[in-house]
């Protein structure tokens, strides 16, 4: 069991639906929306201004946990790379009938290229499932983390966060 | 003897944020630093920084480090790299070593920010190659570009335990393990998220017990410990790795100020020995501030924040600002210095810095100030 990030590096699932970051799950389901997972209440405010909808806020003081309001939430990932705790993903669980699609932050060489297949891990960098590269974004903006999509079969939606690190040389 | 009114020690976030403020303000000032590079432990730092705007939040650190030192270029601020400061006195004349001959420059005022050295932990086969700060591994691997190996253990899970250890695997290399002797992670959880996602593992109640190999590091020995951080032998686990790095913690780098007469506080918390200061980070040797680690170990946010306070303390000192325009400024940015130490992780660098400031006071009123 997971007694919580303190213990062992990644949320459990009570301390996520307690955050205010983090979306309901008939939310998840509905609608393409973005999913903190930031439980600590440690100094960091970069999120609130990396939106531009207004739909994320922390106030003051500057350790509030991020508040999403899911409603004005339209999905657009501008978020993701600006969290320096690399906390941030998007989800889109409706991407098809089959797949839903997890937008996530990375900073490891080699990126992965868009249409390969990867393996799809969790919170604990285990293995759940084969997964599509969609997408490689990484404009300047991002000042160096890449924001990578895949997709990978809708039951998953609440597990897969990332994906194995690919060793080998540097391709960019 | 060459004059100036300000010399700061250390050209890291603390030296240059306190010579930027102060330069801007008027002051006459040069910065001394021992190293060849200027920055401090900044341009090691290649990730994004927590905090505020105002702390530079969501900017990689030394991207925060060219920033200052164009600030402090832009200003004309002469920053002395290669001279290590050796010795300050009452009358506050800095002796610095430079092209090979010792110098002397008389000052009015001092800000020593000297930063933090790495502690170690000893154990069998401590001494063998293989076993590296992880400080001295962060210089490594990002700034001059070398992996020092390619199993790493982990000895800590402070932020820089954390932080070093996902570098490592972004240089390439295998993180096998994190030990930590508590039984919690020290540092921020979204720091050991990404470490957990690149599925390593971290051990906590778990020591380092013993390196082995012949000529350098060719194994780590860890085990369990009870409540008492003693090993509970029969736990002992061995692991196949070429590098211990060691991240237990830092020191404040006292020695230069240990040169004055200055009234010093032992805070755990912040690292050890301190000089005794007040809000203003004026020690108890008056003229001599200290900012940055030295004045208890922080983060980096909070170094940038002393100096600047410092800075403009000393510009008021020294006339260069009405005491009104100095207080407002230093009010502002203590409120968001304070607000970066609420929260969980906040709290103990909040009373280990209350600690220092009410001593500083008894110490004052038994002075009769």
């Amino acid at each position: 069991m997971n007694r919580g990030i303190s213990f062992s590096g990644t949320p459990s699932e009570e301390e996520l639906e307690k955050s205010p970051g983090y979306p309901p799950e008939e939310i998840q389901r509905k609608k393409k929306v973005v999913i903190i997972e930031c439980i600590q209440e440690i100094p960091c405010n970069p999120c609130e201004e990396a939106c531009k909808f207004g739909a994320i806020s922390v106030g003051k003081p500057i350790t509030n946990l991020p508040q999403v309001d899911f409603e004005k939430c339209i999905g657009c990932g501008q978020c993701i790379a600006k969290c320096p705790g690399l906390a941030i993903y998007l989800l889109d669980y409706n991407y098809n009938e089959d797949d839903a699609a997890i937008s996530f932050p990375y900073e490891y060489y080699p990126f992965p290229n868009e249409g390969e297949t990867v393996n799809a891990v969790d919170r604990k960098g285990n293995f759940v499932s084969k997964g599509k590269v969609i997408k490689v974004s990484n404009p300047k903006v991002n000042e160096c983390t890449a924001v990578i999509t895949i997709t990978f079969p809708k039951q998953y939606y609440k597990e897969i966060r990332s994906i194995e690190r690919i060793r080998g040389e540097k391709n960019v | 003897m060459k004059e100036v009114e300000l010399a700061v020690i250390g050209a890291g976030p603390a030296g240059l944020s306190g010579a930027i403020e102060s330069a801007k303000k008027g002051v006459n000032v040069v910065v001394f630093d021992e190293n060849k590079r200027p920055g401090g432990q900044l341009f090691k730092q290649i990730h994004k920084f927590f905090g505020s705007k105002e702390h530079m939040a969501g900017i990689r650190g030394f991207k925060i480090g060219e920033m200052l030192l164009e600030e402090a270029n832009k200003l004309g601020i002469p920053v002395y790299l290669d001279s290590p400061v050796i010795g300050i006195n009452k009358d506050k004349v800095v002796a610095y070593v430079r092209d090979e001959k010792i110098q002397y420059i008389v000052t009015k005022k001092i800000l020593v920010a000297t930063g933090a050295m790495e502690n170690v932990i000893q154990f069998p086969g401590w001494t063998l190659p293989g076993v590296m700060g992880a400080g001295a591994v962060q210089t490594m691997i990002n700034i001059e570009r070398v992996l020092p190996g390619k199993r790493i253990l982990m000895v800590g899970t402070g932020n820089v335990g954390l932080i070093v250890s996902y570098q490592l695997m972004q240089a390439g290399a295998e993180v096998i393990a994190l030990v930590e002797a508590k039984p919690e992670i020290g540092g921020y959880g979204v720091h050991a998220s990404k470490i957990k996602r690149a599925n390593v593992p971290i051990y906590l109640k778990h020591t380092i017990a013993q390196a082995e190999g012949k000529n350098f590091v060719e194994k780590a020995v860890i085990a369990e410990v009870d409540n008492n951080f003693k090993i509970i032998s029969g736990t002992e686990k061995e692991l196949k790795v070429d590098l211990i790095c060691l991240a237990v913690g830092l020191s404040p780098l006292i020695e230069l100020i240990n040169l004055l007469d200055c009234k010093q506080i032992y805070v755990s918390e912040l690292g050890g020995w301190i000089p005794l200061h007040d809000e203003n980070m004026e020690t108890a040797c008056k003229g001599v501030y200290v900012a940055g680690d030295v004045s208890g170990v922080e983060e980096a946010s909070s170094a940038l924040d002393k100096g600047r306070i410092a800075g403009i303390a000393i510009a008021e000192s020294l006339q260069h600002i009405p005491i009104e325009a100095a207080s407002r400024e230093i009010d502002g940015i203590r409120t968001r210095l304070n607000e970066l130490r609420c929260g969980p992780f906040g709290e103990v660098s909040l009373q280990g810095n209350n600690k220092i400031y009410q001593a500083m006071r008894r110490w004052e009123n038994e002075q009769g100030n």
